[in-house]
Protein backbone atom coordinates (compact mmCIF):
# COMPACT_ATOMS: atom_id res chain seq x y z
CA UNK A 1 0.00 0.00 0.00
CA UNK A 2 1.17 3.57 -0.44
CA UNK A 3 2.67 5.07 2.43
CA UNK A 4 3.78 8.66 3.56
CA UNK A 5 7.61 8.33 3.14
CA UNK A 6 9.85 9.47 6.44
CA UNK A 7 7.61 12.14 7.59
CA UNK A 8 4.80 14.05 6.90
CA UNK A 9 5.22 17.06 9.18
CA UNK A 10 5.25 20.38 8.13
CA UNK A 11 7.23 23.72 8.93
CA UNK A 12 7.81 26.92 7.67
CA UNK A 13 9.15 27.32 4.50
CA UNK A 14 12.68 28.11 5.22
CA UNK A 15 13.82 24.28 5.00
CA UNK A 16 15.74 23.93 7.81
CA UNK A 17 17.64 21.26 8.67
CA UNK A 18 15.64 20.49 11.53
CA UNK A 19 12.26 20.85 10.53
CA UNK A 20 9.30 20.90 13.46
CA UNK A 21 5.55 20.95 12.84
CA UNK A 22 3.40 24.28 12.40
CA UNK A 23 1.30 23.59 14.87
CA UNK A 24 0.06 27.34 14.64
CA UNK A 25 1.44 30.15 11.14
CA UNK A 26 -0.01 33.10 11.20
CA UNK A 27 0.36 33.71 7.52
CA UNK A 28 -0.31 31.10 4.48
CA UNK A 29 2.55 32.45 3.43
CA UNK A 30 4.27 30.50 5.97
CA UNK A 31 2.34 26.66 4.91
CA UNK A 32 4.33 26.76 1.58
CA UNK A 33 7.02 23.88 1.55
CA UNK A 34 7.60 21.28 3.23
CA UNK A 35 5.55 18.92 1.50
CA UNK A 36 5.36 14.82 2.05
CA UNK A 37 6.91 12.28 0.25
CA UNK A 38 4.70 9.49 -0.96
CA UNK A 39 5.85 6.01 -1.77
CA UNK A 40 4.55 4.90 -4.60
CA UNK A 41 3.53 1.14 -4.35
CA UNK A 42 0.96 -0.15 -5.90
CA UNK A 43 0.39 1.05 -9.69
CA UNK A 44 4.24 -0.43 -10.06
CA UNK A 45 3.32 -3.95 -8.36
CA UNK A 46 5.80 -6.41 -10.14
CA UNK A 47 7.10 -3.28 -11.80
CA UNK A 48 10.50 -2.85 -9.86
CA UNK A 49 13.03 -4.78 -8.13
CA UNK A 50 13.46 -5.08 -4.88
CA UNK A 51 15.84 -2.44 -4.02
CA UNK A 52 13.95 0.47 -5.59
CA UNK A 53 11.89 2.83 -4.82
CA UNK A 54 10.02 5.46 -6.11
CA UNK A 55 8.72 8.71 -3.88
CA UNK A 56 6.50 11.27 -5.42
CA UNK A 57 6.49 14.80 -3.34
CA UNK A 58 3.17 16.03 -2.63
CA UNK A 59 2.90 19.91 -3.67
CA UNK A 60 -0.65 19.63 -3.90
CA UNK A 61 -0.26 20.15 -0.08
CA UNK A 62 0.61 24.40 -0.58
CA UNK A 63 -1.63 26.46 0.33
CA UNK A 64 -2.23 27.67 -3.20
CA UNK A 65 -2.45 23.74 -4.23
CA UNK A 66 0.83 23.58 -6.28
CA UNK A 67 4.35 23.29 -6.40
CA UNK A 68 4.34 27.18 -7.77
CA UNK A 69 3.70 28.88 -4.59
CA UNK A 70 7.43 28.05 -4.24
CA UNK A 71 8.72 30.26 -7.39
CA UNK A 72 5.90 32.64 -6.51
CA UNK A 73 6.83 33.62 -3.09
CA UNK A 74 10.49 33.66 -3.86
CA UNK A 75 10.37 35.59 -7.05
CA UNK A 76 7.91 38.79 -5.19
CA UNK A 77 10.51 38.70 -2.39
CA UNK A 78 13.45 39.14 -4.94
CA UNK A 79 11.50 41.64 -6.53
CA UNK A 80 11.00 43.76 -3.16
CA UNK A 81 14.45 43.27 -2.64
CA UNK A 82 15.46 44.84 -5.98
CA UNK A 83 13.20 47.80 -5.35
CA UNK A 84 11.00 46.39 -8.63
CA UNK A 85 8.31 45.70 -6.43
CA UNK A 86 6.98 48.69 -4.46
CA UNK A 87 3.32 50.38 -3.23
CA UNK A 88 1.35 51.29 -6.37
CA UNK A 89 2.60 48.67 -8.52
CA UNK A 90 0.70 45.54 -10.13
CA UNK A 91 1.63 42.31 -10.13
CA UNK A 92 1.38 40.56 -14.01
CA UNK A 93 2.85 37.57 -15.24
CA UNK A 94 1.58 35.19 -17.82
CA UNK A 95 0.23 31.97 -16.38
CA UNK A 96 -2.15 28.99 -17.18
CA UNK A 97 -3.16 28.53 -14.11
CA UNK A 98 -0.99 27.14 -10.76
CA UNK A 99 1.26 30.23 -10.72
CA UNK A 100 -1.17 32.40 -11.66
CA UNK A 101 -3.12 31.30 -8.44
CA UNK A 102 -0.41 31.12 -6.31
CA UNK A 103 0.82 34.80 -7.55
CA UNK A 104 -2.57 35.43 -6.61
CA UNK A 105 -2.68 34.24 -3.23
CA UNK A 106 1.19 35.73 -2.78
CA UNK A 107 -0.32 39.20 -3.99
CA UNK A 108 -3.68 39.08 -1.62
CA UNK A 109 -0.98 38.12 1.25
CA UNK A 110 0.84 41.13 0.72
CA UNK A 111 -1.90 43.60 -0.14
CA UNK A 112 -0.80 43.89 -4.24
CA UNK A 113 -2.84 43.64 -6.97
CA UNK A 114 -2.17 41.36 -9.39
CA UNK A 115 -3.53 40.70 -13.23
CA UNK A 116 -2.82 37.21 -15.19
CA UNK A 117 -2.75 36.45 -19.32
CA UNK A 118 -3.84 33.05 -19.73
CA UNK A 119 -5.16 31.28 -22.69
CA UNK A 120 -9.14 31.30 -22.78
CA UNK A 121 -8.77 27.57 -22.36
CA UNK A 122 -8.00 26.89 -19.37
CA UNK A 123 -10.02 24.99 -16.72
CA UNK A 124 -12.67 26.92 -15.16
CA UNK A 125 -11.88 25.77 -11.89
CA UNK A 126 -8.27 27.88 -12.36
CA UNK A 127 -9.79 30.99 -13.52
CA UNK A 128 -11.82 31.06 -10.81
CA UNK A 129 -9.62 30.12 -8.27
CA UNK A 130 -7.46 33.16 -9.51
CA UNK A 131 -10.71 35.44 -9.50
CA UNK A 132 -11.15 34.10 -5.76
CA UNK A 133 -7.64 35.44 -4.80
CA UNK A 134 -8.46 38.97 -5.70
CA UNK A 135 -6.57 38.87 -9.13
CA UNK A 136 -8.08 40.24 -12.74
CA UNK A 137 -7.53 37.53 -15.33
CA UNK A 138 -6.86 38.22 -19.19
CA UNK A 139 -7.66 35.88 -21.64
CA UNK A 140 -5.94 35.09 -24.57
CA UNK A 141 -6.32 33.24 -27.97
CA UNK A 142 -6.56 29.58 -26.94
CA UNK A 143 -5.32 28.82 -30.42
CA UNK A 144 -2.15 30.01 -29.82
CA UNK A 145 -1.26 28.18 -26.48
CA UNK A 146 0.82 29.44 -23.38
CA UNK A 147 3.44 31.43 -25.94
CA UNK A 148 0.39 34.09 -26.85
CA UNK A 149 -0.15 34.45 -23.59
CA UNK A 150 2.97 35.43 -23.57
CA UNK A 151 3.08 38.07 -26.33
CA UNK A 152 -0.04 39.37 -25.14
CA UNK A 153 1.34 40.38 -21.54
CA UNK A 154 4.38 41.56 -22.90
CA UNK A 155 2.10 43.83 -25.07
CA UNK A 156 0.06 45.29 -22.12
CA UNK A 157 3.42 45.93 -20.08
CA UNK A 158 4.91 47.93 -23.31
CA UNK A 159 1.85 50.41 -23.31
CA UNK A 160 2.31 51.04 -19.48
CA UNK A 161 5.81 49.48 -17.94
CA UNK A 162 5.94 51.85 -14.96
CA UNK A 163 2.64 50.59 -13.68
CA UNK A 164 3.83 47.03 -13.76
CA UNK A 165 5.71 44.36 -11.80
CA UNK A 166 6.72 41.20 -14.02
CA UNK A 167 7.82 38.56 -11.67
CA UNK A 168 8.37 36.56 -15.33
CA UNK A 169 8.81 32.96 -14.08
CA UNK A 170 10.37 31.73 -17.30
CA UNK A 171 13.28 34.31 -17.22
CA UNK A 172 13.70 34.91 -13.27
CA UNK A 173 16.58 33.07 -11.94
CA UNK A 174 14.37 33.62 -8.27
CA UNK A 175 12.02 30.48 -9.73
CA UNK A 176 14.48 28.12 -9.83
CA UNK A 177 16.39 29.54 -6.84
CA UNK A 178 13.30 28.05 -4.70
CA UNK A 179 13.81 25.05 -5.70
CA UNK A 180 17.31 24.87 -4.85
CA UNK A 181 16.73 27.03 -1.74
CA UNK A 182 13.38 24.55 -0.85
CA UNK A 183 12.21 21.74 -2.52
CA UNK A 184 15.83 20.25 -2.96
CA UNK A 185 16.85 20.43 0.69
CA UNK A 186 14.26 19.01 1.70
CA UNK A 187 14.38 16.12 -0.43
CA UNK A 188 17.98 15.50 0.60
CA UNK A 189 16.41 15.91 3.92
CA UNK A 190 13.72 13.44 3.91
CA UNK A 191 15.43 10.39 1.55
CA UNK A 192 18.29 10.79 4.01
CA UNK A 193 20.64 11.67 1.29
CA UNK A 194 19.93 8.27 -0.38
CA UNK A 195 17.99 10.13 -3.48
CA UNK A 196 19.79 8.64 -6.81
CA UNK A 197 17.24 9.72 -9.35
CA UNK A 198 15.57 12.83 -9.45
CA UNK A 199 12.56 13.56 -12.00
CA UNK A 200 10.73 16.62 -12.50
CA UNK A 201 8.15 17.87 -15.55
CA UNK A 202 9.27 20.72 -17.42
CA UNK A 203 7.28 24.00 -17.70
CA UNK A 204 9.37 26.74 -17.17
CA UNK A 205 12.56 24.08 -15.96
CA UNK A 206 12.31 25.81 -12.39
CA UNK A 207 12.24 22.68 -10.71
CA UNK A 208 13.97 20.40 -12.28
CA UNK A 209 16.93 23.08 -12.66
CA UNK A 210 16.69 24.44 -8.89
CA UNK A 211 16.18 21.04 -7.25
CA UNK A 212 18.42 19.20 -9.83
CA UNK A 213 21.59 21.50 -9.07
CA UNK A 214 21.26 21.33 -5.33
CA UNK A 215 21.00 17.78 -5.50
CA UNK A 216 23.93 17.68 -7.92
CA UNK A 217 25.76 20.26 -5.35
CA UNK A 218 24.96 17.08 -2.26
CA UNK A 219 26.08 14.34 -4.65
CA UNK A 220 26.91 14.80 -8.14
CA UNK A 221 26.20 11.25 -8.94
CA UNK A 222 22.48 12.20 -8.70
CA UNK A 223 20.71 11.76 -12.08
CA UNK A 224 18.55 15.01 -13.05
CA UNK A 225 16.08 14.04 -15.98
CA UNK A 226 13.21 16.19 -17.38
CA UNK A 227 9.75 14.92 -18.18
CA UNK A 228 8.08 16.52 -21.43
CA UNK A 229 5.26 15.71 -23.54
CA UNK A 230 5.58 13.38 -26.37
CA UNK A 231 4.56 16.11 -29.18
CA UNK A 232 4.30 19.98 -29.61
CA UNK A 233 0.35 19.09 -29.72
CA UNK A 234 -0.56 17.68 -26.07
CA UNK A 235 -2.46 17.45 -23.45
CA UNK A 236 -0.33 17.64 -20.54
CA UNK A 237 -1.64 21.05 -18.61
CA UNK A 238 1.63 22.88 -17.19
CA UNK A 239 4.12 21.02 -19.02
CA UNK A 240 6.51 22.31 -22.21
CA UNK A 241 7.12 20.69 -25.77
CA UNK A 242 10.39 22.37 -25.52
CA UNK A 243 11.48 21.18 -29.08
CA UNK A 244 8.37 23.58 -30.71
CA UNK A 245 8.62 26.04 -27.58
CA UNK A 246 9.91 29.19 -26.41
CA UNK A 247 12.71 28.06 -24.44
CA UNK A 248 12.73 29.57 -21.58
CA UNK A 249 15.69 31.67 -20.10
CA UNK A 250 15.96 29.60 -16.90
CA UNK A 251 15.93 26.05 -18.75
CA UNK A 252 19.98 24.82 -19.32
CA UNK A 253 18.97 21.26 -21.09
CA UNK A 254 23.10 21.04 -20.57
CA UNK A 255 22.53 20.64 -16.86
CA UNK A 256 20.20 17.22 -17.51
CA UNK A 257 21.21 13.89 -17.56
CA UNK A 258 18.35 12.66 -19.38
CA UNK A 259 15.03 13.98 -20.92
CA UNK A 260 11.59 11.54 -21.69
CA UNK A 261 8.58 12.46 -23.57
CA UNK A 262 5.23 11.08 -22.37
CA UNK A 263 2.17 10.47 -24.36
CA UNK A 264 -0.69 12.14 -23.23
CA UNK A 265 -3.48 9.35 -22.82
CA UNK A 266 -0.61 7.45 -20.79
CA UNK A 267 -0.15 10.08 -18.46
CA UNK A 268 -4.50 10.50 -18.05
CA UNK A 269 -4.45 6.72 -17.33
CA UNK A 270 -2.08 6.85 -15.12
CA UNK A 271 -4.18 9.58 -13.58
CA UNK A 272 -7.06 7.25 -13.47
CA UNK A 273 -4.65 4.45 -11.56
CA UNK A 274 -3.50 6.54 -9.02
CA UNK A 275 -7.22 7.33 -7.90
CA UNK A 276 -8.30 3.69 -8.08
CA UNK A 277 -5.08 2.02 -6.02
CA UNK A 278 -2.78 4.58 -4.50
CA UNK A 279 -6.05 7.01 -3.25
CA UNK A 280 -4.49 10.09 -4.62
CA UNK A 281 -6.42 12.23 -7.38
CA UNK A 282 -3.59 14.51 -8.89
CA UNK A 283 -3.27 16.72 -12.38
CA UNK A 284 -1.76 15.05 -15.65
CA UNK A 285 1.26 16.65 -15.21
CA UNK A 286 2.02 13.88 -11.93
CA UNK A 287 0.44 11.24 -13.96
CA UNK A 288 3.69 11.82 -16.79
CA UNK A 289 6.25 11.95 -13.43
CA UNK A 290 5.08 9.08 -12.72
CA UNK A 291 5.18 7.22 -15.82
CA UNK A 292 8.74 8.47 -16.55
CA UNK A 293 9.72 7.24 -13.08
CA UNK A 294 9.02 3.75 -14.00
CA UNK A 295 10.63 3.94 -17.05
CA UNK A 296 13.36 5.15 -15.36
CA UNK A 297 13.16 3.23 -11.85
CA UNK A 298 12.91 -0.10 -14.25
CA UNK A 299 16.33 -0.15 -15.62
CA UNK A 300 17.91 -0.30 -12.20
CA UNK A 301 18.85 -2.79 -9.87
CA UNK A 302 18.39 -0.36 -6.44
CA UNK A 303 17.90 3.35 -6.27
CA UNK A 304 15.61 6.04 -4.91
CA UNK A 305 13.64 7.54 -7.32
CA UNK A 306 11.99 11.18 -6.47
CA UNK A 307 9.75 12.81 -8.48
CA UNK A 308 7.40 15.84 -7.95
CA UNK A 309 3.41 15.36 -8.16
CA UNK A 310 3.38 19.21 -8.61
CA UNK A 311 -0.80 19.39 -8.19
CA UNK A 312 -3.68 17.56 -7.06
CA UNK A 313 -6.52 16.76 -9.64
CA UNK A 314 -9.08 18.81 -8.11
CA UNK A 315 -9.05 21.60 -10.59
CA UNK A 316 -8.94 19.40 -13.33
CA UNK A 317 -12.25 17.38 -12.89
CA UNK A 318 -14.04 19.82 -15.52
CA UNK A 319 -11.17 19.38 -18.15
CA UNK A 320 -10.67 16.62 -20.80
CA UNK A 321 -8.56 14.80 -18.68
CA UNK A 322 -11.75 12.89 -17.72
CA UNK A 323 -13.30 12.22 -21.00
CA UNK A 324 -11.97 8.61 -21.23
CA UNK A 325 -12.20 7.50 -18.19
CA UNK A 326 -15.50 5.47 -18.58
CA UNK A 327 -13.71 3.27 -21.01
CA UNK A 328 -11.18 2.81 -19.23
CA UNK A 329 -12.59 2.00 -15.99
CA UNK A 330 -14.94 -0.62 -18.07
CA UNK A 331 -11.80 -1.96 -20.14
CA UNK A 332 -9.04 -1.93 -18.18
CA UNK A 333 -9.69 -1.62 -14.26
CA UNK A 334 -10.74 -5.04 -13.56
CA UNK A 335 -7.51 -6.76 -15.48
CA UNK A 336 -5.30 -3.75 -13.37
CA UNK A 337 -7.16 -3.93 -9.60
CA UNK A 338 -6.67 -7.74 -9.91
CA UNK A 339 -2.84 -7.30 -10.37
CA UNK A 340 -2.93 -4.10 -8.12
CA UNK A 341 -4.82 -6.16 -5.42
CA UNK A 342 -3.91 -9.46 -5.89
CA UNK B 1 -18.42 21.55 -50.02
CA UNK B 2 -15.35 23.56 -48.98
CA UNK B 3 -14.68 24.73 -45.31
CA UNK B 4 -12.23 27.09 -43.40
CA UNK B 5 -10.12 24.81 -40.78
CA UNK B 6 -8.61 27.46 -37.69
CA UNK B 7 -5.13 25.50 -37.47
CA UNK B 8 -3.45 25.86 -33.59
CA UNK B 9 0.17 26.80 -32.82
CA UNK B 10 1.49 23.14 -32.17
CA UNK B 11 -0.01 21.54 -35.55
CA UNK B 12 0.90 24.65 -38.18
CA UNK B 13 4.08 22.71 -38.84
CA UNK B 14 1.70 20.67 -40.73
CA UNK B 15 0.46 23.92 -42.67
CA UNK B 16 3.44 25.43 -43.78
CA UNK B 17 2.73 27.89 -40.76
CA UNK B 18 -0.37 28.62 -42.02
CA UNK B 19 -3.09 29.83 -38.70
CA UNK B 20 -6.19 28.96 -41.48
CA UNK B 21 -6.60 26.42 -44.48
CA UNK B 22 -9.47 25.21 -47.00
CA UNK B 23 -10.30 21.42 -46.82
CA UNK B 24 -13.22 19.72 -48.26
CA UNK B 25 -15.20 17.22 -47.10
CA UNK B 26 -19.13 16.31 -45.83
CA UNK B 27 -18.58 15.59 -42.61
CA UNK B 28 -16.16 16.94 -39.17
CA UNK B 29 -14.34 12.85 -40.48
CA UNK B 30 -14.09 13.54 -44.36
CA UNK B 31 -12.78 17.03 -43.74
CA UNK B 32 -9.81 15.71 -41.42
CA UNK B 33 -8.89 12.68 -43.92
CA UNK B 34 -8.58 15.51 -46.85
CA UNK B 35 -6.64 17.59 -44.56
CA UNK B 36 -4.42 14.56 -43.79
CA UNK B 37 -4.14 14.18 -47.93
CA UNK B 38 -3.22 17.67 -48.11
CA UNK B 39 -0.86 18.02 -44.35
CA UNK B 40 0.27 14.54 -43.72
CA UNK B 41 0.96 14.02 -39.94
CA UNK B 42 -2.41 15.73 -38.69
CA UNK B 43 -4.86 12.77 -38.56
CA UNK B 44 -2.27 11.17 -36.26
CA UNK B 45 -2.48 14.09 -34.25
CA UNK B 46 -6.19 14.66 -33.96
CA UNK B 47 -7.65 11.07 -33.44
CA UNK B 48 -6.52 8.31 -31.79
CA UNK B 49 -5.71 4.49 -32.79
CA UNK B 50 -9.20 3.70 -32.87
CA UNK B 51 -10.17 6.35 -34.96
CA UNK B 52 -11.59 8.48 -32.42
CA UNK B 53 -10.89 12.15 -31.48
CA UNK B 54 -8.13 12.41 -29.18
CA UNK B 55 -9.11 13.18 -25.70
CA UNK B 56 -6.79 16.76 -25.20
CA UNK B 57 -8.19 17.79 -28.69
CA UNK B 58 -11.30 19.88 -29.32
CA UNK B 59 -12.83 20.41 -32.40
CA UNK B 60 -15.49 23.21 -32.79
CA UNK B 61 -18.10 23.60 -35.62
CA UNK B 62 -18.96 26.83 -36.35
CA UNK B 63 -18.01 27.69 -32.45
CA UNK B 64 -20.03 24.12 -31.21
CA UNK B 65 -17.69 21.52 -29.59
CA UNK B 66 -18.49 18.05 -31.86
CA UNK B 67 -18.52 16.00 -28.92
CA UNK B 68 -21.98 17.60 -28.44
CA UNK B 69 -23.18 17.68 -31.74
CA UNK B 70 -22.20 14.20 -33.95
CA UNK B 71 -18.72 13.70 -33.21
CA UNK B 72 -17.06 12.70 -35.79
CA UNK B 73 -20.32 12.21 -38.55
CA UNK B 74 -21.32 16.09 -37.36
CA UNK B 75 -22.52 17.32 -41.28
CA UNK B 76 -20.85 20.02 -42.62
CA UNK B 77 -21.79 22.70 -45.00
CA UNK B 78 -20.02 25.24 -47.80
CA UNK B 79 -18.50 27.68 -45.57
CA UNK B 80 -18.63 26.99 -41.88
CA UNK B 81 -15.65 27.58 -39.96
CA UNK B 82 -13.51 24.35 -38.13
CA UNK B 83 -11.36 25.15 -35.28
CA UNK B 84 -8.82 22.81 -33.89
CA UNK B 85 -8.28 24.02 -30.19
CA UNK B 86 -5.56 21.96 -27.86
CA UNK B 87 -7.53 21.07 -24.74
CA UNK B 88 -4.93 23.03 -22.45
CA UNK B 89 -2.89 25.73 -22.51
CA UNK B 90 0.70 24.57 -22.31
CA UNK B 91 3.64 25.96 -19.63
CA UNK B 92 2.54 26.87 -16.77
Amino acid sequence: MATIFQSSLRSPADASENPVPAARVTSALDLIGNTPLLEITKVTAGLLRPGVRILAKLEGFNPGGSVKDRPALSMIRAGLERGELRPGKVIIDSTSGNTGIALALVGAVMGYPVELVMAANVSRERKKTIEAFGAKPIFSDPLESSDGAIRVCRKIIAENPDRYFKPDQYNNEANARAHFETTGPEIWRQTHGQVTHFLAGIGTGGTVMGTGRYLKSRNRSIKVIAVEPDDALHGLEGLKHMATSIVPGIYHENELDDKIPIGTEDAYEMVYALGQVEGILVGQSSGAALLAAIKVARGLKEGCVVTIFPDFGDKYLSTNLWIGWQAWARERLPQLLKKWNP
Amino acid sequence: MSVRVRVPTPLRRFTAGSEEVAAAGESIKSVIEDLERHHPGMRERLLDDKGEVRRFVNIYLNGDDIRFLDQLNSRVKDGDDISIVPAIAGGR
